[in-house]
């Protein structure tokens, strides 16, 4: 048995053994400033490989980014007595709060069904659902709606054939972050496949982060709230008052 | 322009907001209302969080109401002694509120309880308000005198007090009870509160107009200024940079809607926000009658 798990664990380690990603990024670290207003970042990178290239099955490439997770709940409205409420509920335990996908063909032939619930890829994977209420039988139909409206403002994304790679050795893409923007590490894996197999995987981060004043108005609102509450009420007494004597100003 | 709000994590255009602050701000200094029962519905279009917007709304009120308030000050337009009664009464009836909010935040459906709150107070108000003016613009057309303030049961009540700036000689508690009423109102809709107090104080207490819209402005500075404490430390919604943006164009509005209600007819002052009033409540009515186009809406786990 245990000369079996061993035979499989060389078997899995091999081919990422044979071919290994050297990666590049535009930059690693996306600052948000006041007049932040989304962002692109350049991935790109080179295969390393020690034998000669594998001539089939062709080389594809997969490019995930990722921003933290979070739990939702989605609602779902119905007619009662003529109006419209919210009625089922169903919390989903994780979704990231951005995901981005850009591959270098059509998904489904760069990446087997067996592959996708293992690296948990697609979209659909990336997201967690597991307790739906006894009384909601459409659990999906909630996962769904929650990508729907996530790639209808762009937070969700599935870039297909973007990436492209030059002599199955260099590849490169761009990721459009939205400017509705939060803030945490944005985990970034690549994948190399062939034939919908992973042969070869590599992770990084991208840190967004606020700086400047964003940094430090998003600081005080936490860690001194009563602070942050009376110079907010300040500055709008203050503008109130101004804008006041200003105006008195001109009608003398 | 694109600027980044750092406590509602989006990027709005400025002048947008700059604009929509200016357009409230008018209405807001013409009639006495904060405003909020506008601004509120506006900013969640624009995409900003409903928690963020409904706090920092609050803040927002808190700028246009004080430089309102100034201007009227400048016209002895504002009953002091009347507006402390109706904001002792507010602040008991906001405490009051938060806890009836909580009570059906735990029953759930607080979400659609506000809504039909906002339709039936905007439509019954917004609707006696427009029938009144009207009978009043037409009796000014037939050249009659406005009728004479009745004697009714509240001048029957003890506990009376002069309010010289409003000509008034009544009994502290039926401005008491406006304030606790509005005051559960303001704090379960989130907002100021003036387009409920406008019309009481018109209609129940007998006040002149011109006094009404100083006074419910120099009440709503402090409802709104302990609602903007209350939510910036214990749910972290207030955004400060997407405030400022909103009361540039808020104070200067709010200037600008004082000198425009200064010039109009009280009845037609009272016709307008009647109007005003009532589209509001039809545009919320439709959102609970029609069938929405996606029916399945986001929002952060645990809250509403």
């Amino acid at each position: 048995m245990r000369a079996l798990i061993l035979v499989f664990a060389f078997l899995m380690t091999l081919p990422a053994m044979a071919e290994q990603i050297v990666l590049g990024l535009s930059k690693d670290t996306v600052s948000i400033n006041t007049n932040f207003d989304g962002s692109e970042i350049l991935i790109f990178g080179a295969v390393k490989r020690e034998e000669r290239i594998p001539d089939e099955p062709r080389l594809q490439v997969i490019v995930t980014v990722s921003g933290p997770s979070e739990r939702v709940t989605v609602r779902r409205k119905e007619k009662r007595l003529g109006i419209w409420v919210n009625t089922d509920a169903v919390e989903v335990d994780r979704a990231p709060s951005f995901y981005a996908i850009s591959t270098s063909t059509l998904l489904g032939l760069s990446l087997t069904e067996t592959e996708d619930i293992r690296h948990k890829v697609s979209i659909p994977r990336a997201i967690r659902s597991v307790g739906a209420p006894m009384n909601i039988t459409d659990s999906e139909s909630f996962s769904e709606a929650l990508i729907r409206i996530k790639m209808n403002s762009g937070q969700y994304q599935l870039n297909e054939g973007t990436v492209s790679v030059d002599e199955q050795t260099l590849f490169r893409t761009a990721i459009k972050l939205p400017a509705a923007l939060t803030e945490g590490d944005y985990q970034t894996r690549i994948f190399l496949t062939r034939g919908g197999e992973v042969v070869s995987k590599y992770e990084t981060s991208i840190f967004v982060r606020k700086v400047g004043m964003e940094r430090w108005l998003f600081n005080l609102s936490r860690e001194n709230a009563f602070l942050y509450g009376l110079m907010s009420l300040a500055i709008a007494i203050a503008a109130g008052w101004a804008a006041s004597a200003v105006f008195s100003v001109f009608r003398r | 322009m694109q600027i980044y709000l750092p406590i509602a994590e989006v990027s709005v255009n400025a002048f947008l907001l700059l604009g929509l602050g200016g357009l409230v701000g008018v209405l807001s200094g013409m009639f006495g209302v904060g405003g909020g029962f506008l601004m509120t519905p506006l900013l969640f279009f624009i995409g900003i969080p409903p928690a963020v917007a409904v706090a920092t709304e609050a803040n927002q009120i808190v700028a246009s109401s004080f430089s309102g308030v100034l201007a009227h000050f400048k016209r002895k337009t504002v009953d002091l002694r009347m507006g402390t009664v109706l904001l002792i009464g507010g602040l008991i009836g906001a405490a009051l509120g938060v806890m009836v909010f909580n009570y059906l935040k735990s029953l759930g459906q607080v979400d659609l309880l506000v809504k039909l709150c906002y339709v039936v107070f905007l439509g019954v108000i917004g609707g006696l308000m427009f029938l009144e003016s009207l009978r009043a613009i037409r009796n000014v057309k037939k050249g009659k005198a406005p009728a004479r303030k009745k004697h009714n049961w509240i001048h029957g009540l003890p506990l009376k007090m002069r309010f010289r700036v409003s000509g008034l000689y009544i009994s502290v508690i039926p401005p008491l009870i406006v304030g606790v009423t509005v005051g559960i109102l303001a704090a379960i809709m989130g907002v100021g509160g003036g387009f409920i107090m406008v019309p009481a104080m018109i209609y129940l207490l007998g006040m002149p107009t011109k006094v009404v819209v100083g006074t419910s402005l120099f009440q709503i500075i402090f409802v709104t200024a302990f609602t903007t404490m209350l939510h910036a430390t214990t749910n972290y919604t207030v955004d400060v940079v997407l405030a400022v943006l909103l009361l540039v164009g808020g104070v200067i509005g709010a200037q600008i809607g004082t000198r425009i209600g200064v010039k109009m007819k009280a009845e037609q002052l009272r016709i307008l926000l009647a109007i005003m009033v009532l589209a509001v409540c039809g545009k919320l009515a439709l959102d609970l009658l029609l069938q929405p186009t996606e029916l399945y809406s986001l929002g952060a786990a645990g809250g509403h």
